[in-house]
């Protein structure tokens, strides 16, 4: 009994999905009786089922749900048969919850997909057989429930069929079976197919126990994933981590991925003892015959068939978040045993779910697929992830929040990003410093329209520029008259418009020059983005902090008037957000301060940074 | 040469205890003395070796365990070298809380969910691990690997992070912190086999011998100490019992048992047609309890 299967369950709320893993629980003889008693009274209580038992309520866990009717997150059951162990990750079906069911099937190697036989193959049901595919489960049962409810028909039955086969040639499935059921009589799920003479197949459990998922990698190339550096003292030094295809042996030649080093196997511990040979799967602490460099994150690999690094990739990308995925803003990226910068360019394409068409998309809003070439900060070990799941996959992480907000799947690397080398200079920064008689810096103001960050910035050119410091002022209105004038106001083009900005001006400091950006820039994360582009004590951020009613008050351009009329959409503190700065270099309160001294305290700033 | 179902679990706990220790500042273990934090240590002690686990044990004591229990932790600790931090509710301590005057509900809130609460954030722990499993109850089901919780330590289940393929998200900004349950896929049969086959210490009581109890409403409660005040009548009778789960022993039902091995308790469990929480008081509290305690901070 030691072969396990994880699979997921798709279906809707009334698909009847969490009575038939209810059902399966209970014959398979895995419910004790105190579980049994309290169903009993659960079902009486609360159940759909009048006096039967609702086999729904061993499922439905959470007070929350049972109060809804519905089930709102991925649950995992346990249940084991003569021939088999099972994991059933069972996942809802509603739209909002797409989320759910990637997780849940990131980790599976087969899927049962309910339908309803009295409503056929819906556009739901199209969805999770695409999000299976796209997961890259090869193995599917559809469960025609409810069969009950249209008299157990054989030609509902085959009508269902031959529409979800003819969908499916389109995916990449090894393996549909299509079984009649009602999960509620117990009709095929165990046993019981009196009531379907006319069907020859196996029953879902029994399917369940034969199915042969195989591509465990066993046979693949050495890949041990590094997770951790082992020094207990200065006289071992090891490398814990997985095996994640292949297997290693003692004496095996390695090669360092992405490093490059070749060592060999000197020994693979573990507490029991060394191993001549660590299996796919296993967790074990490898010690290499030479000292080289390799930290958590790096690959040991096959020396004759390492797998290539690469920081630029196409990739599938599933969007978790309710705030929409931003081509341009920096994230982070969980891929391996390695968190590193992230960013997405515009997607090539949104993927519909229901129909796979192809549609096109500036951002990727929450449950959202689309297509889209994404950037790592350093170059990462990877396969495809329809080769190996466990280096083609990433997940997408929030900086401000840490949430996981993106998933991740590659399809292959760029190859551009190996030839666009980065040109050494021998003119550089410090010898423009030298020159210059000052360092180059980004002061960047931020504050909402009408603040006065644009009068206050041009008061610091002018004393800069009088005290005979190189200068250049980067105002809003002028950029995007030229560089930004392609962009307008959403979200994703206030991303980009600063994106761009940020590289300007890192640009300019490379130059030597000290960069006055004045920019409404609302959101932290791009801020953060811009102070990351440029070295340690290079950056100085202004907050010119005037409230919206003083700046409303103000309104040197009348925009606040215009947007409150409704003339103008997406207006910074009318209804687009401003971030305030959290820790400010300087910060100046405009309605204490006039423009001349606020403008001599942004100079003292930069006298404090050392910038001369 | 393939792993075992067995291994696989093994592997996989050990692959989460690297994640986690690799990706945060304060990691904790949370030893409550049971089979399952002894398979957790056992565990963790592989993970790391030949390291020793790169965190304390942190043990959120009431004050009513079994007194065995209590030898078990010291002798363990003592035996392996390892730091253990004991943490009592200062409240409780000075309230004397206690199931029979203040309620098992009470008691337990008290003593461990605002205890626990106090360690973590006296000593910043910003990862705790617990033995957890996700086949013990209904609420459990749904509980990520890496369990993300609020400065106010609360659980928020309708707003979980999204756990795909292995790739656990450790990240909290400062108060916040993560549960890890490297016990998550085990189900109570594999971890006796594991405890079989890895000849892991278990304490004493998991195993039958005659033992004093009395039977409360239905329950054997035992009479580990002259604390427990006994009702009109009431007289402690010798029978061969033993313990499922091991918790605050006012609390925890014994079974009627004769399994005095860990083969004997297996082949127990195989036939057995009652869950190992039916003995636990606490989960009886009212419907949706687990989860309610969960929300407020309990493990």
């Amino acid at each position: 009994m030691d072969d396990l299967l994880r699979f997921i369950t798709c279906g809707s709320v009334d698909d009847g999905k969490s009575t038939l893993i209810g059902r399966l629980l209970y014959e398979s003889k895995l419910l004790c009786s105190d579980h049994l008693a309290a169903l009993a009274v659960d079902s009486r209580r609360v159940g759909t089922r009048g006096d039967e038992l609702d086999f729904a309520l061993l499922v439905d866990g959470l007070a929350a749900e049972r109060e809804q009717g519905i089930t709102i997150d991925v649950a995992y059951r346990f249940f084991a048969t003569g021939a088999r162990l099972f994991i059933a990750a069972d996942t809802p079906g509603h739209e909002q919850y797409t989320r759910n069911m990637v997780t849940g099937a990131s980790t599976a190697d087969a899927a049962v997909i309910l339908l309803d036989a009295r409503k056929g193959v819906l556009s739901q049901t199209r969805r999770h057989a695409h999000l299976v595919s796209l997961l890259g489960i090869r193995y599917v049962a559809l469960a025609v429930n409810k069969l009950d409810l249209v008299g157990y028909s054989r030609e509902v039955f085959d009508s269902i069929s031959a529409e979800f086969a003819e969908f499916a040639t389109e995916l990449e499935f090894d393996e549909v079976t299509c079984v009649p059921m009602s999960a509620a009589d117990g009709v095929n799920v165990v046993g019981g197919g009196e009531l379907t003479p006319w069907y020859e197949g196996k029953t879902l459990l029994r399917w369940l126990e034969s199915v042969e998922v195989g591509g465990t990698g066993a046979d693949d190339p050495a890949r041990f994933l590094v997770q951790w550096v082992n020094r207990p003292d200065a006289d071992f030094r090891g490398f814990s981590g997985r095996v994640l295809r292949g297997r290693l042996r003692a004496g095996d030649r390695v090669r360092v991925v992405p490093g490059g080093q070749l060592s060999s196997v000197d020994r693979i511990v573990t507490m029991g003892g060394d191993l001549a040979e660590a299996p796919t799967g296993s967790s074990v602490t490898v010690v290499l015959a030479d000292e080289v460099d390799v930290s958590r994150g790096d690959v040991l690999a096959a020396a004759g068939d390492p797998p290539e690094a690469a920081n630029a990739f196409q990739a599938h990308l599933v969007w978790l978040a309710d705030d929409d995925l931003l081509p341009g803003r920096h994230y982070l990226a969980k891929v391996g045993a390695r968190t590193t910068g992230f960013t997405a360019d515009p997607p090539k394409y949104r993927v519909e779910i229901d129909s796979r068409r192809r549609a096109p998309a500036k951002v990727l809003r929450c449950n959202e697929i689309g297509v889209a070439n994404v950037h790592f900060d350093v170059p990462v070990p990877y396969e495809r992830y329809r080769v190996n799941r466990d280096l083609g996959s990433f997940v997408v992480l929030d900086r401000m929040t840490n949430a996981t907000v993106g998933a991740g799947m590659i399809d292959f690397a760029l190859r551009r990003s190996a030839n666009v080398r980065r040109q050494r200079l021998t003119v550089d920064k410090r010898a423009r410093a030298e020159r210059n008689g000052h360092r180059p810096c980004v002061v960047w103001f931020t504050g909402l329209s009408g603040s006065g960050k644009s009068t206050i910035a041009d008061l610091v050119e002018r004393i800069l520029h009088a005290e005979g410091r190189n200068t250049f002022l980067l105002d809003g209105d002028n950029v995007r008259n030229g560089l930004n004038r392609d962009l307008g106001f959403t979200d994703a083009d206030r991303v980009e418009n600063i994106r761009r900005i940020a590289e300007v001006a890192a640009l300019m400091v490379d130059a030597g020059l000290i960069v006055l950006v004045s920019f409404i820039s609302p959101f932290r994360t791009e801020r953060a983005l811009a102070r990351d582009l440029v070295a340690e004590g290079e950056f100085c951020e202004v907050f010119v902090d005037t409230p919206l009613a003083v700046a409303e008050q103000r309104d040197p351009k009348g925009l606040y008037a215009k947007a409150r009329r409704g003339e103008l959409a997406n207006f910074t503190g009318i209804d687009s957000p401003y971030e305030p700065p959290e820790s400010p270099d300087v910060r100046l309160d405009t309605t204490a301060l006039t423009p001349v001294e606020a403008a001599r305290a942004v100079v003292a700033g930069l006298r404090g940074l050392d910038v001369w | 040469m393939t792993l075992d179902h067995l291994a696989r679990l093994e592997a996989d706990s050990i692959d989460i205890f690297r994640e986690a220790v690799a990706e945060s500042e304060r990691p904790v273990l949370l030893y409550s003395i049971g089979k399952d934090s002894s398979v957790l240590l056992h565990l963790a002690r592989k993970a790391f070796h030949p390291s020793r686990p790169p965190f304390p044990l942190l043990h959120v004591d009431t004050t009513w365990k079994f007194r065995e229990m209590i030898e078990f932790r010291d002798a363990t600790v003592a035996r392996l070298g390892l730091e253990l931090i004991v943490h009592r509710n200062p409240e409780c301590v000075a309230l004397g809380v206690n199931p029979f005057d203040h309620g098992s509900a009470r008691h337990t809130d008290l003593w461990k969910t605002q205890g626990l609460r106090q360690a973590l954030d006296e000593h910043r722990f910003d990862l705790a691990f617990g033995g957890a499993r996700r086949d013990e109850e209904a609420s459990r089901a749904k509980e990520r690997v890496f369990s993300f919780r609020t400065a106010s330590h609360r659980w928020d289940p309708k707003n979980q992070r999204p756990e795909l393929w292995r790739l656990y998200n450790a990240r909290v900004a400062p108060g916040e912190s993560i549960r890890v349950f490297p016990l998550s896929n085990w189900t109570e049969l594999d971890v006796w086999r594991y405890v079989d086959r890895e000849r892991i210490p278990v304490v004493p009581l998991y195993f039958a011998a005659e033992r004093p109890v009395v039977d409360r409403d239905g329950t054997l409660i035992m009479v580990d100490d002259g604390r427990m005040p006994l009702r009109d009548g009431e007289v402690p009778s010798r029978e061969v019992v033993r313990f499922r789960t091991l918790g605050c022993y006012p609390l925890t039902g014994a079974v009627r048992s004769a399994a005095a091995t860990v083969p004997e308790v297996i082949e127990e469990m195989r036939t057995a047609t009652t869950s190992e929480r039916q003995g636990r008081v606490i989960d009886h509290d009212g419907s949706g309890s687990m989860e309610r305690k969960k929300q407020e901070g309990y493990f």
